[in-house]
């Protein structure tokens, strides 16, 4: 970054003053995510209420599984990687107004393509980790290529094929796990395994974790993941590829007029956008989240979970790091909760009801104001193609 | 059991499942044709068979049940249409939410409250219910499912034949040339939202107060997925979109009952198969211009 500052520091100086003096519009897009914010809390603590439990105890619980001790750290940290990885591929495609809901399968298939790579192929020490992250990237880069491919020669609607191809991926992968010669766990005189799952898969496919501060844990999973999102933020605001990506999002004609490769720079996206739920797959399977197993529940909705992140976010990979954060403390606050005796659906609820409260506001107040369309998500482009009876042009 | 018997069973647990689909696919269909491709039908007919089964505990009357369903799928269509069609978040992000919201809001309440089981009565109808294989499928069901007599005609004569679907149509269509002729456009789609989220309510109230009885965590299981899916096998048609939901409905019935039977067919294709045979139906008919042309794109006045 400082590099980059360096090249033109009153540019930078300017930019940053500008984003200091916020206007009328932002005082009351931010007040009104503090309002909607509060009224999320407190709908929550008056579900607890109602159901005799009590708000207090609640948070308290939250906060031990996920912040007070290493321990809670440690699970935390694990559950953001996945998180953040999904967000950012969400993030790439959304900039260039693609709009990729199928990350739950795409991590999924990740996982499969790992999984297959990692148990099949013998390799020694840390060589196998790089094979199976690798593998679960392509995988998921692939299952989201045939959404793109489907809409760049048959027009299919991008938002609605990725929808439908997650549950195929489901099904595909408890197929994989429940079919023994494909990767279902090979015992002997077993008979049916309740939990059907693959083979555990090597300890050297395993990402390693270091540090004992006393017994926080650091898994290189996270890292990888912040590098990937620092890269994607510099390369989505100061690349020219980047540049491309954002004009197709904003106005794919424009774009079009300008040169670029509109379909292909979208389905590129798209993609990309499957690579790096795909990753996160890999990276669910390679670190003590599941137990090295494949099984259908690998993904426990990480790549929902990640899509509400980037929404949360709206669409800016930097703001999914400390997003991802929050989500990933209500993930492992949530497990700590149900221990307490209150269901951790509670937790589903509050993650919704945040992601409420940051997305309406931009919109409501344009709403308010009555001019829209000013804010990316108030104008989005659901497939790059424009249908062919070009009704809308 | 002979052959008939068993094909008479698997035919009438098929018709038990492809019910609720049959509703909330009008709906879905209705909505569809107005351009607002709505993803929350899973949110209506869940949110749904919660408040059905909770105000039958109440009650003690399964039909206020129904009728409670409806309700809850409506609130649902006006949010939805409030959120997608007059503050213009994107419509899927909005669905999304919704669906995550009331997933984890019913399956919440559910562990804290237990409720008493109430069901709608068995209404056979004398003579037709004695035909073989037919009759006791189709004759001998809940008494909601024959509002599907009522209801499928009148979504038909309500998108083709009514001037407010010709309005719907157009606003599918065409939303621009629509609004220059004074149709307003975003308040069509709520309109649309309000029958899908009435109809969708139906479903999952039929589901829970019909079949069941009783309020099970993420009941639907994807169903809603499987009506928009269904929509989409039929080429937004009704007739062929219901034959959609009946072939769906089926290949439920027989993912159930075939280990039963001793054959052995694979489980997770017959689960796949809504969604496969939904995106091949896409692959086949978007080039030809089956899709309402403004599906899933937000209108606003003035903008190209």
């Amino acid at each position: 970054m400082s590099a980059l500052a360096l090249t033109d520091p009153d540019d930078l100086g300017r930019r940053i003053l500008a984003r200091l003096r916020p206007g009328r519009r932002d005082w009351m897009t931010a007040g009104l995510t503090a309002v909607l914010i509060s009224a999320a809390g407190g709908v929550s603590a008056l579900l607890l209420t109602l159901t005799g439990a009590s708000p207090s105890a609640s948070l308290n619980a939250i906060w031990t599984g996920s912040l007070a001790n290493a321990t809670g750290w440690t699970t935390t940290l694990l559950n953001t990687a996945p998180l953040l990885l999904v967000a950012v591929g969400a993030c790439v495609c959304a900039s260039a107004g693609t709009f990729n809901i199928g990350q739950e399968g795409q991590v999924l298939i990740g996982g499969l393509a790992g999984a297959w790579v990692g148990l099949r192929l013998a390799m020694p020490g840390p060589m196998l980790v790089v094979v199976v992250l690798s593998a679960a990237a392509v995988g998921g880069a692939a299952w989201a290529a045939l959404s793109a491919l489907m809409l760049r020669f048959r027009g299919v609607n991008v938002p609605v094929s990725t929808l439908l191809m997650t549950f195929l991926a489901i099904q595909l992968v408890t197929f994989a796990v429940s079919t023994p010669w494909v990767l279902q766990e090979s015992v002997q005189g077993a008979g049916d395994i309740a939990d059907a799952q693959s083979n555990a898969l090597p300890a050297n496919a395993q990402l390693a974790s270091f540090g004992q501060y006393p017994s926080l844990q650091l898994n290189t999973g996270l890292f990888l993941a912040l590098v990937a999102t620092v890269a994607v933020a510099l390369l989505l605001s100061r690349s020219r590829w980047g540049f491309k990506v954002r004009m197709v999002g904003l106005n794919p004609r424009t774009a079009k007029h300008a040169g670029v490769r509109v379909a292909a720079l979208g389905g590129l996206t798209l993609a990309l956008s499957g690579a790096f739920a795909g990753l996160a797959g890999g990276l669910l399977l390679a670190s003590p989240v599941s137990t090295n197993r494949l099984q259908a529940g690998l993904s426990d909705n990480v790549g929902w979970d990640g899509l509400l992140v980037a929404l949360v976010a709206r669409n800016r990979p930097l703001a999914a790091i400390p997003v991802s954060f929050v989500f990933a403390v209500l993930r492992a606050g949530g497990d700590f909760l149900s221990a307490t005796g209150v269901p951790s659906y509670l937790v589903d609820i509050v993650k919704a009801l945040l992601v409420l409260a940051f997305v309406a506001p931009p919109v409501l107040v344009d709403l308010f104001q009555g001019r829209r369309g000013a804010t990316p998500q108030a104008a989005p482009a659901v497939s790059v193609v424009p249908t062919k009876t070009g009704a809308a042009a | 059991m002979s052959v008939l018997d068993s094909t008479t069973t698997i035919l009438a647990s098929g018709v038990r499942l492809t019910v609720p689909l049959a509703f909330a696919a009008c709906g879905e269909y209705l909505a569809e044709r107005a351009g607002a491709m709505n993803i929350s039908v899973e949110a209506m007919m869940l949110s749904a068979a919660f408040t059905s089964v909770a105000t039958a505990g109440a009650t003690g009357s399964a039909t206020v049940g129904l009728v409670a369903g409806v309700m809850t799928g409506l609130v649902v269509g006006f949010v939805h249409g409030n959120l997608s069609h007059r503050a213009q978040i994107n419509t899927f992000v909005v669905g999304l939410v919704l669906n995550a919201l009331v997933l984890g809001l019913t399956s919440y309440l559910i562990t804290t409250e237990q409720f008493a089981s109430h069901q709608v009565g068995v209404l056979s109808i004398p003579l037709l219910e004695d035909i073989p294989l037919i009759g006791k499928p189709l004759f001998s069901v809940r008494w909601p499912a024959y509002l599907l007599i009522l209801l499928i005609p009148l979504t038909w004569w309500l998108v083709e034949r009514s001037r407010w679907g010709l309005e719907l149509r157009a606003v599918g269509e065409n939303p621009q040339a629509a609004d220059v002729t004074g149709i307003k456009v975003n308040v069509r789609r709520r309109q649309a939202l309000l029958w899908c989220g009435a109809l969708a309510g139906l479903g999952g109230a039929y589901l829970a107060v019909g079949e069941v009885g009783s309020f099970n965590q993420n009941m639907t299981a994807g169903r809603g997925y499987i009506v928009i899916a269904a929509v989409i096998f039929g080429a937004w048609r009704l007739g062929r979109t219901m034959l959609g939901c009946l072939v769906f409905g089926l290949s439920d019935a027989m993912r159930l009952a075939l280990p039963a039977l001793g054959v052995t067919l694979n489980a997770q294709l017959l689960v796949a198969a809504p969604y496969l045979l939904a995106l091949l139906a896409m692959l086949l008919f978007t080039t030809q211009h089956r899709e309402p042309a403004a599906l899933g794109r937000p209108f606003e006045r003035g903008s190209a």
